[in-house]
């Protein structure tokens, strides 16, 4: 049923249960907004997107408000442009508005605001009390004095995640988003997926940024330095630079960290083949030979520290994998210092990823062969690699395409679309059920575990017995399978677990403003690259089946575990 | 009363997770409730840690700080203030030797503002732990300050 | 005499512990009335008497009733809204201390009429005394088959459940309301929807204040014309009002709609002690208007409060003398606000800060005339955009002194330059 109304005297009509903000924005009426995010819950927290409707007294908030039929809306009277600069004056009152020494200046919804409603003075007191930030972990960085009480980053934590580290803490002028306790988020409670980093709109909270040491690297003649891309980066870190988002840039970004000064530009992607092949064996050891199962991925850092924090109990049902991130730093400063010829010590791996748990897993103790020598140096976000592209003034758009160098560089399509929710459980059993059933998939695509849907299942015929296998994104849906597996109660025989929406490709280091849309358009373009690769089993890999028989031996061997594997550590205190 | 013992007065249901808090504050000595104690509350109504610390910090009544023995709570509204609350203020500021905000040293008395106790017919009023006493003028405080003091000894 | 004891009519007359006393007074007879009857009449004869809220807001009960009883859920609530928080009311505390069943009796009327299946009574944890004898009234109603199954020998269950606040202000608004019986902190909700449809627990709900539960009994005794011939066309019935500050006789007092403040302060209230001189009012509490002199004609009544653009009808009268300046009020008033302020949306919980400010420059006489502006605007723009009614109607007392009152701002400017 369509309902017809009036927006600034303007004939408007859209489907009922519509919001004003909906039917303003489909007539080309842009209401400004600011705690408002198109997947979230709404809070009306902010009231800048007042309007007056007429015959109601005060204003409304168009976010929240359906329209009705015969409805009177006004956007932009003299009242409502006051409300919407008081309401903003007040918060530039208590804000840390050093807008030139923040890491979101010019990417800034506050400022964004600010500029939009034209606010050239304000009529309030300075009343920020400041406090201390928050830096005390590898991978976010809390600042209070920043935060504009949107609400969006406890949202996201609390609905999204179901981890609700974050609580507005406190009443009135006092509140204080924080975990419990008043305490630093990496005391034992936050899983640094970075989400509510992605959602942030202003510099309240941010990645760590590692820029600097990777410009310091790069200009170090004592250092080997070398960059591994993950397969989410190529269908990303176009959006990034302006582009649409979902569009291919591989070749491009090869040339461009070409540019930066990387010696040589290595692909995620052959690790997350490699990945494959070390827990597909893994898989098959433990089904046949009656190994604790189910079974999870353990790719995703996010999800190791949920399963660490809050369910440690079912951690030797994660794969003892190392992920393809810190599988492919082992390799660099083993096999490939070694084949090259370079010491180990002078080999400085960064490594570009969606995520910013990356740079937490990345610094964990496990993670070094050798001591004092991590496995990957520094983490960088898509948002990070943007930025080292900016200020170097990279004209993205007009490089020329490159190829990915060797011997990391041959990759096959089950490696690409690791980036996607369902897509290691994909490729798993590409090479998996092959192994078993000796003979290859009928159809390669499995497409019930793709797709944006929670928790997907599927079940697979291995060597004459059918396996239930699941694939979650969201912690909110681990948490489903973890109190599943804790109280053995589980179905499955095989869990992909990503804690991002979407998996990576909606990871917490991606581009800001990233909704549903963006991120069915992100993994759309990485089934695109998947189908257009010559190779799509990652067995199939002549480069991974070559680095086993020059270096590792074979899967699950004794080389294998030392570099490729890993263990857990419970970090719950009670 | 052990935590344990409170918690079992209520169902295990959110819900009464605010009053279950108010109870075993109310009977404990400092009046607050401990970060431990927030671990097993929010264990037994199946909450966050996180969810229970923001029902603490939100309410008046609810604390994670400890206090005085005797929490004196004073109503600055405007009914009391205009029938001579500052004197009643001033009365308590000077016997206890402490601000609002504060607990004497001995940890006997804390002194807070509140907001309307309701009880404006009868004010200036103030509430001390879980009694009211209205009608107040500066002797009558004093005699009340003295009648708690000699409870503790 | 101007008072007009219907709800107060058992005040100080019976032992509130005893429910022998509120039945030998006419009590629950009501109540077995409307179940003989048909629930629709019951709604009718609310409808009829055009019976408004008298918590503040004064909206009309019927419509309320009327939009819970057509919800077609399995689980319906009924709460009482007794945590009278706002500075200068004390009536819902004395129906609760001296007539407790007959709001136990107003909220299983309603009950019955709506199909509702529970009923909770949240109460503000400073009022021990009235807690002490709602749970009693509870246990002796269950005693006595007015609570619980098959209440008076019909298919009706209904019980109540007594749940208690922790501090804060706040929670008197309906939805922060809710969120505290939900065990939350009393963060107030996006709306719509509202609480006929998606209430406590997501359930329809109708929340009502206790002086409003009271008077149910009386409408289904007297009938719902009746009670519209007491009061006025807008204003039907009686009101609770609760007399303080600075008059001879301070308590609550029961009049018909429509009599003037002014009678009431002067022949209830004994008029301004110490020979002093009635300098100013304020009306419902904190949120609500403070008037001069020359205005305390006005009759007690919810249109005319309207007036004043705040919903300030809960019956507090706050008379002060010419001993006190009007800064001291509003500053009590603000910070009042400012500490109880839930932190949700930007304009209350940023604002009060700077109403503060802004009213101590006016104090220390630092204010320009752009604070002069600013102070009417920031106030203005707080009571049309905060999310309810705490932000919406804090600023009321701001607004109606720079009305009534504007030569007190202007006296405390260092200066009249712009």
């Amino acid at each position: 049923m369509m309902v017809n109304l009036k927006i600034n005297n303007i004939d408007v009509t859209v489907p009922e249960n519509t919001t004003i903000l909906d039917a303003a924005k489909a007539n080309n009426i842009a209401i400004p907004t600011l705690c408002y995010y198109p997947d979230l819950r709404i809070n009306s927290d902010c009231r800048i997107c007042s309007v007056e409707i007429v015959g109601k007294k005060g204003l409304s908030t168009s976010c929240s408000t359906l329209v009705t039929e015969g409805m009177q809306v006004k956007t932009h009277t003299p009242r409502v442009i006051n409300a919407r600069k008081t309401i903003t004056e007040l918060l530039l009152a208590n804000h840390d508005a050093d807008c030139t020494a923040c890491a979101k200046n010019m990417n800034c919804e506050l400022q964004k605001l600010a500029n939009v409603l034209g606010i050239d003075e304000n009529r309030f007191a300075r009343v920020l009390e400041v406090r201390p930030i928050d830096d005390h972990n590898p991978s976010l960085i809390r600042n209070s004095n920043r935060c504009i009480k949107c609400g969006r980053c406890i949202d996201v934590c609390r609905n999204i995640q179901g981890v609700n580290v974050l609580e507005a803490m406190n009443r009135g002028h006092d509140i204080l988003i924080s975990p419990p306790f008043g305490k630093y988020l990496s005391d034992e409670f936050c899983t640094f997926c970075g989400q509510c980093s992605s959602v942030c709109p202003v510099g309240a909270i941010i990645e760590k940024d590692e820029t600097a040491t990777v410009w310091n690297a790069l200009h170090d003649p004592q250092k080997h330095v070398i960059v591994q891309v993950a397969p989410a980066i190529r269908v990303s870190l176009g959006e990034e630079l302006g582009q649409k988002p979902g569009t291919i840039v591989t070749g491009k970004l090869v040339a461009a960290l070409k540019l930066l000064g990387f010696t040589k530009v290595f692909d995620t992607d052959f690790t997350a083949d490699l990945t494959i092949i070390e827990e597909g064996s893994e898989l098959i050891k433990r089904i046949t030979t009656g190994g604790v199962l189910p079974m999870t991925t353990s790719c995703c850092p996010g999800w190791i520290n949920f399963a660490e924090t809050y369910y440690p109990e079912i951690l030797d049902h994660i794969s003892s994998c190392k992920s393809p991130q810190q599988m492919f730093g082992a390799l660099a400063k083993t096999y490939y210092a070694q084949k090259e010829n370079i010491d180990p010590a002078s080999i400085f791996v960064v490594s570009i990823m969606p995520c910013t748990a990356k740079k937490y897993e990345a610094k964990r103790s496990e993670m070094g062969s050798t001591e004092n020598n991590l496995d990957v140096d520094v983490v960088l976000t898509t948002r990070e690699a943007g930025k080292m592209l900016r200020q170097m003034g990279v004209e993205f758009e007009n490089l020329a395409e490159m190829e990915f160098d060797k011997p990391f560089g041959t990759t096959t399509g089950a490696a690409a679309i690791f980036g996607t929710t369902g897509g290691v459980m994909e490729a798993a059993l590409r090479t998996v059920y092959e192994i078993v059933n000796k003979k290859p998939l009928a159809a390669l695509d499995f497409v019930e575990v793709r797709g944006m849907k929670g928790i997907k299942e599927a079940s697979v015929d291995l060597g004459g017995k059918t396996v239930k296998v699941a694939v979650v994104h969201t912690l909110a849906n681990a948490k489903i399978i973890a109190e599943q597996i804790k109280n053995h109660e589980s179905p499955y025989a095989f869990i992909e677990v990503m804690c991002c929406p979407g998996g990576c490709i909606g990871g917490g280091g991606q581009p800001y403003g990233t909704i549903s849309k963006t991120r069915t358009d992100r993994l759309a373009s990485l089934y695109a690259v998947d189908v257009a690769m010559p190779l799509r089993k990652s067995h199939e890999n002549p480069d991974i089946n070559k680095l086993y028989s020059d270096f590792l031996g074979s899967p699950l061997a004794k080389l294998s575990h030392e570099l490729l594997h890993t263990k857990y550590q419970p970090k719950r205190r009670h | 009363m052990t935590l344990d013992l409170m918690l079992q007065k209520y169902p295990a249901s959110s819900e009464y997770l605010i009053e279950a808090l108010r109870d075993y504050q109310t009977a404990k000595i400092d009046h607050c409730v401990t970060e431990m104690e927030i671990v097993k509350i929010a264990k037994y109504f199946n909450v966050t840690e996180s969810k229970v610390c923001s029902v603490v910090s939100f309410y008046s009544f609810l604390s994670e700080k400890p206090k005085g023995k005797y929490v004196i709570r004073i109503c600055r509204d405007v009914p009391c203030f205009v029938n001579k609350s500052e004197s009643i203020l001033k009365t308590l500021e000077t016997r206890l030797g402490i601000k609002p905000g504060e607990t004497t040293t001995d940890g006997l008395f804390s002194l807070e503002f509140t907001g309307c106790l309701g009880q404006c017919d009868h004010a200036p009023a103030i509430r001390i732990n879980e009694k009211t006493y209205v009608d107040l003028t500066p002797d009558k405080v004093k005699a009340i300050l003295s009648e708690y003091r000699e409870e503790k000894s | 005499m101007i008072e007009k004891k219907i709800i107060s009519k058992r005040f100080d007359k019976i032992d509130p512990y005893s429910i022998a006393d509120y039945i030998a007074t006419g009590g629950y007879k009501p109540l077995i009335k409307a179940m003989t009857g048909e629930r629709i009449d019951i709604l009718s004869e609310v409808e009829k008497s055009r019976l408004r809220g008298r918590g503040g807001a004064g909206f009309p009960v019927a419509i309320k009733m009327m939009a819970l009883a057509k919800e077609a859920a399995s689980v319906k609530y009924i709460v009482c809204n007794a945590d009278e928080g706002e500075p200068g009311n004390f009536k819902d505390r004395a129906i609760m201390e001296k007539d407790p069943h007959s709001i136990l009796e107003g909220m299983i009327i309603t009950a019955y009429a709506t199909r509702a299946t529970k009923g909770y009574i949240y109460i503000r944890c400073e009022y021990d005394k009235s807690i002490e004898i709602m749970r009693h009234a509870v246990d002796e109603a269950r005693k006595n088959h007015f609570l619980g199954l098959k209440i008076d020998k019909i298919d009706f269950d209904f019980d109540i459940e007594i749940r208690l606040g922790a501090g804060s202000y706040v929670c008197g608004e309906e939805f922060a309301l809710l969120e505290s019986i939900e065990g939350k902190t009393g963060r107030t909700r996006v709306k719509p929807p509202f609480p006929t449809s998606v209430g406590l627990f997501g359930k329809p709900t109708e929340i009502n204040n206790v002086e409003t539960f009271a008077n149910i009994p009386v409408i289904v005794d007297m009938g719902g014309d009746e009670f519209a011939k007491i009061g006025t066309k807008s204003s039907t019935g009686t009101k609770l009002l609760s007399l303080s500050g600075n008059v001879n006789n301070k308590g609550v007092y029961e009049i018909p709609f429509g009599i003037p403040i002014k009678t009431v302060i002067d022949e209830l209230g004994g008029g301004v002690p110490d020979s002093r001189a009635l300098k100013m009012v304020q009306l419902g509490g904190a949120c609500g208007p403070i008037i001069p002199r020359y205005l305390l004609d006005m009759i007690i009544d919810f249109d005319r409060f309207d007036e004043f653009e705040s919903k300030t009808g809960s019956g507090a009268i706050i008379v002060m003398d010419d001993r006190w300046d009007i800064f001291d009020i509003l500053l009590r008033n603000v910070d009042f606000f400012k500490h109880e302020s839930c932190g949700k949306c930007a304009p209350c919980r940023e604002g009060h800060n700077q109403l503060a400010r802004l009213l101590r420059k006016f104090t220390d006489r630092k204010a320009t005339v752009k604070d002069l502006i600013s102070i009417e605007s920031l106030a203005r723009v707080m009571h049309q955009t905060s999310l309810c009614g705490l932000g919406q109607t804090s600023p009321t007392s701001i607004i109606s002194t720079l009305r009534y009152f504007r030569e007190d701002y202007i006296d405390r400017l260092e200066s009249l330059e712009v």
